[in-house]
């Protein structure tokens, strides 16, 4: 078995504003181990980007309040303090984000916000940091790097810079990378690219990742384990293969059916989840989907767990539908109405 | 770069001649201005139809106006141009103030630059808490003190005995006659013209900051593990001074073009401003235009300059 | 089920951006942002409009509902020619021509409630009185699955997929024939882009309208457009019926795009040959000579360096720019032929003699240059 790298454990976080309090994460469990990659999948404000900030230690403030922990290779980063975090924020764990065109300061020179990367953990000297600067620059297939590392940000196209972002978050060598939607703001033919450049530099550096998304398509070739997220909840958590081929929860079903597809006949409509996704503040009561959900009966009003209900060890859900009734139906979901193709 | 120059030194000469040219224009058709009123002015007291008339018409006040403005510009760049009133040279009397001038804005403008900035920094650190609300109401009341009374104020309690004579009282005293004395002489009006920019700068560089924290490229810095006060001053101070060097490089140059008529007046210095002041009292039209030429170069130097460190600030609008 | 009469027609369009340096701002070189353009759309159709970021897409739309003017070029709505129509004569057109935008943050003045976002357009163009006019904008929120209450609100106070139905009324306010929408749902979340994409069709189904739908993302692009045309670099690679598109790729330019769409199949994810393009587009500024794509193309030979080739029609109104084409038979390359929206600058007569054998870049199975 692969070393465990990564244990979050019933994480919480809260966030007091001033219209109340806002339950971003309310209890993510998920495990992550060296040369895996894990997908959470969810809509804008599902909690996925929070949990992922939460485990950087970039929601950190005097509104937020934490539940849970977070154990990295045995430290539990939420008792650790600011400095400590520091430490392990870039070193041991990297972060990519989802716009390439603002995560740059458009001041400094390519070359000089990977160099301070590599300043801030490790005494190496200006003249070493940018040798590696330009390897790494290279190693993420920017062509030229001896030369592009003194370009600025915007002399970048947007994939070159989420290449630069990426050499720039494995500068120390981290164990995780956590990209946040790093694919969102690029051209379908970039995202191909940047999907496969994460893949490949997760051997190449020996290292886990964690991959934010709202498209499961993204994820569905280079994630091992996927958690599907709603209203700051797990809804469901299944090894890849069994997500996208024995889907347990509505809500997961919504998501793939709303994705165009190129691999079927095309449907008369796509399904479309109806509604928005639920306030976090005055979250209904029992499970959050009910609203949304064309299967919710009565006993949506109680909130099921997140456990096993399939043969398959691992594949959780939180669903009270019979799961023979499910696989009977999913497909009118899925599928959007059309016959399915061979 | 070069072409850029080229092109920004043809639009200053452009601005130069407006400016002028509508100060030229507005002195001819307010009350009291014009002809009619200078010749008489210049004619003295109860002087004759007939006197005022020959005034007019050796002093070319009957001439058509665009010709009496070009009359003017050659006398001020072939340095002839001279008070009506008192006859004296315009550029001799600029050159005069201009040390008087010059002290108080370098000195006003290092010290409302420096307050400015950790006036705003502290309150945008501490945004929202006790010392923030503090700095905002001192800023305030900064911001909204008239010049001029906060300089009879002083002037009056710190200087003239209201509650000390530590501070000498007014005039201006040469850095070469006196050193101690110089800076002795312009602490007060360095302060009381500073009041007003330290709360103003302030205020927009902690929304300048507070906007800048907000940004994805400081998340990615913090992501990256760095100390928080790197990421202040070399991510977010950076970005959030840019704006604030345009406005002091505009507000540096108008003072320095004779901007600071109330300080300059109130404290009694003698400087360009002051010259200004008593010009338009006296309704002097050759000061004036001096003045207004003076003061004019300035700004449109200082936004050159400003344009040129921007794009060293700022390698996005640097033309390639 | 669509009329035959073009509702719009391009006629070797190009639009060129000058860059200017020096003291006296002359012209040193141009942008070919859209580069002998040759399209028609019927009305009631959908055409989509598909290429990486740079190629030109979205300023061909701009063009096309004249926010731009082209550079050279015609363009005939209803037949009638508005490529160089003045801001007073456009007016009337601007009626019929409208534009949903990428970026639903960036495109709704935060100062305005919606109110006037989306009634603005009917009081510039003097349509009813007030009482009327607030009608009309409450019956459009209703249209676009927003509430009338929505009326007073800003647009900061609602979400992505919201505000993008806020342009999307705007859009419709004047009740136009034509409605050009710029990468409208690659901003949104996939399950808010599935209502937006349903919302443009019930709408198009309600007005009789006509969409040219430009979008990066040939998934998205499949799903609502009849005909879809490929541009890379300023100009039109392929043009096909999106099926036929699907089914037959021909460019190798389209070949890529398709397989870089990501399929939610990890099997056949897994299973398929992603042809990932080198690099970034070229520089509009400077394009590559012949074939544009030529230094990006797995299958490209000397004659792609040299020679430009000519938009060939392979019947079924299925036209691409290649030398090497796929999926194309014996039979179809005899008869293939150059069509009338080739470029002026391509050799009519460099049709292509040989096929590079068969593509099927979705379900994998892609071609290969060694099959020829």
């Amino acid at each position: 078995m692969a070393e465990m790298l990564l244990e979050v454990d019933d994480l919480s976080v809260q966030f007091a504003t001033e219209d109340g309090l806002v339950r971003a994460v309310d209890g993510v469990s998920f495990e992550l181990e060296r040369g895996k990659v894990l997908g959470i999948v969810g809509e804008s404000g599902s909690g996925k980007s929070v949990t992922a900030m939460t485990v950087m230690g970039l929601t950190r403030g005097v509104n937020a309040k934490f539940g849970g922990s977070v154990t990295y290779k045995g430290v539990d980063l939420l008792a650790a303090s600011d400095s400590e975090m520091q430490g392990y924020r870039g070193n041991e764990i990297g972060m990519i984000f989802q716009d390439p065109m603002t995560s740059m300061n458009p001041v400094y020179r390519v070359g000089e916000q990977i160099v301070e990367a590599i300043q801030a953990h490790e005494d190496v000297d200006r003249r070493a940091a940018r040798k590696r600067a330009v390897e790494l620059l290279r190693q993420v297939g920017i062509p030229n790097p001896e030369s592009r590392v003194d370009d600025f940000p915007h002399q970048f196209s947007g994939g070159m810079r989420q290449r630069a972002m990426i050499a720039m978050a494995l500068s120390c060598n981290p164990s995780i990378l956590i990209a946040d939607e790093p694919t969102t703001a690029l051209d379908v033919t970039i995202q191909a690219q940047i999907v496969e450049l994460i893949d490949r530099l997760k051997s190449d550096f020996d290292s886990a990742v964690i991959m934010i998304t709202h498209d499961l398509g993204v994820v569905a070739d280079i994630a091992d384990e996927i958690l599907v997220m709603y209203a700051g909840r797990v809804v469901e958590r299944a090894e890849t293969r069994d997500l996208f081929y024995d889907p347990q929860m509505p809500y997961t079903w919504g998501l793939l059916g709303s994705i165009p597809r190129l691999d079927r006949p095309r449907p008369e409509r796509l399904y479309s989840i109806k509604g928005s996704p639920p306030s976090l503040i005055n979250a209904p009561g029992g499970c959050k989907f009910r609203p949304r959900c064309p299967y919710a009966f009565d006993k949506c009003g109680e909130e099921p767990a997140l456990e096993q209900r399939v043969e398959t060890a691992g594949h959780l859900d939180r669903c009270w539908l019979d799961v023979d009734f499910k696989r009977d139906h999913r497909d009118e979901m899925i599928s959007g109405g059309a016959t399915e193709a061979a | 770069m070069a072409a850029f120059l080229i092109r920004r030194l043809i639009g200053a000469v452009l601005v130069c001649v407006a400016v002028t040219f509508i100060v030229f224009l507005i002195f001819i058709v307010v009350p009291g201005g014009g002809k009619q009123g200078t010749a008489e002015r210049i004619a003295g007291k109860n002087a004759t139809p007939a006197l005022v008339k020959a005034v007019e018409h050796q002093w070319g006040f009957d001439r058509p106006i665009y010709t009496q403005y070009a009359i003017m510009m050659k006398k001020m760049f072939t340095n002839k141009l001279v008070s009506y009133t008192s006859q004296q040279n315009v550029l001799t009397q600029i050159v005069q103030g201009m040390p008087a001038t010059f002290s108080l804005t370098i000195g006003a403008g290092l010290i409302w630059l420096f307050f400015g900035i950790v006036v705003g920094v502290i309150s945008a650190v501490k945004a929202g808490r006790l010392s923030d609300r503090v700095i905002t109401v001192l800023a305030l009341i900064g911001i909204s003190m008239p010049v001029f009374w906060l300089g009879i104020v002083t002037r009056y309690y710190l200087a003239e005995g209201g509650i000390s004579t530590f501070f000498p009282d007014g005039e201006y005293v040469g850095i070469t006659a006196d050193p101690l004395k110089w800076f002795s002489h312009l602490i007060l009006p360095w302060l009381v013209l500073a009041v007003l920019f330290i709360g103003f700068y302030g205020r927009v560089l902690r929304g300048n900051i507070l906007d800048a924290i907000n940004e994805d490229y400081v998340r990615t810095a913090r992501a990256k593990g760095l100390a928080p006060r790197r990421i202040m001053i070399k991510h977010v101070l950076r970005m959030s001074l840019i704006p604030i060097i345009t406005l002091f490089g505009l507000d540096f140059a108008s003072v320095l073009g004779g901007g600071a008529i109330l300080t300059e007046t109130v404290f009694d210095l003698h400087g360009v401003g002051q010259y200004a002041a008593q010009s338009i009292n006296n309704f002097d039209l050759p000061p004036i235009m001096g003045v207004t030429m003076y003061g004019a170069f300035f700004i449109v130097a200082f936004s050159i300059l400003v344009d040129l460190f921007y794009a060293y600030l700022d390698p996005r609008i640097r033309p390639t | 089920m669509s009329s035959q009469a073009p509702l719009i027609e391009l006629r070797h369009v190009k639009k060129y951006f000058p860059i200017r340096r020096g003291v006296l701002s002359r012209e040193v070189a141009r942008v070919h942002a859209v580069d002998d353009v040759s399209l028609a759309v019927r009305e009631g159709e959908t055409l989509g409009l598909v290429g990486e970021s740079g190629c030109g897409k979205s300023t061909l739309g701009r063009t096309i509902v004249r926010l731009l003017e082209p550079t050279a070029g015609e363009i005939l709505f209803r037949g009638q020619q508005i490529e160089s129509l003045g801001p007073r004569q456009l007016r009337p057109l601007r009626r019929e021509m409208q534009m949903v935008f990428q970026d639903p943050y960036a495109s709704l003045n935060p100062r305005k409630r919606v109110g006037s976002i989306i009634g603005d357009p009917l009081k510039i163009h003097s349509i009813g009185d007030k009482r009327e006019r607030k009608a009309t904008v409450e019956q459009l929120l209703e249209t676009v699955g927003l509430s009338p209450e929505h009326y007073n609100r800003f647009p900061h106070e609602f979400s992505g997929g919201q505000r993008q139905r806020i342009g999307i009324a705007r859009a419709l306010a004047l009740r136009p024939k034509l409605i050009v929408a710029d990468e409208p749902v690659s901003a949104l979340d996939v399950s808010i882009q599935a209502q937006m994409l349903n919302l443009l069709e019930d709408l198009q189904n309600e007005f009789q309208l006509t969409y040219i739908f430009v979008a990066h993302d040939l998934g998205v692009v499949r799903h609502v457009s009849d005909r879809i045309a490929v541009m890379y670099l300023g100009k039109i690679v392929e043009l096909s019926p999106a099926e036929e598109l699907y089914e037959r790729p021909i460019m190798p330019y389209t070949e890529a795009l398709l397989s870089a769409v990501p399929i939610p199949d990890p099997d056949l994810a897994r299973k398929r040959e992603r042809i990932v393009l080198e690099g970034d587009v070229p520089s509009p500024i400077n394009p590559p000579s012949g074939c544009r794509f030529h230094p990006r193309c797995r299958y490209a030979s000397q004659v792609c360096r040299e020679i430009e080739p000519p938009l060939t029609d392979y019947g079924n109104g299925h036209l691409a720019a290649c030398h090497h084409p796929l999926n194309v038979d014996a039979a179809t390359l005899s008869a293939a032929h150059a069509a009338p929206q080739t470029p002026l600058s391509a050799q009519e007569e460099a049709l292509p003699h040989d096929s590079s054998g068969a593509s099927d870049p979705v379900h994998g199975a892609g071609g290969h240059p060694g099959d020829r």
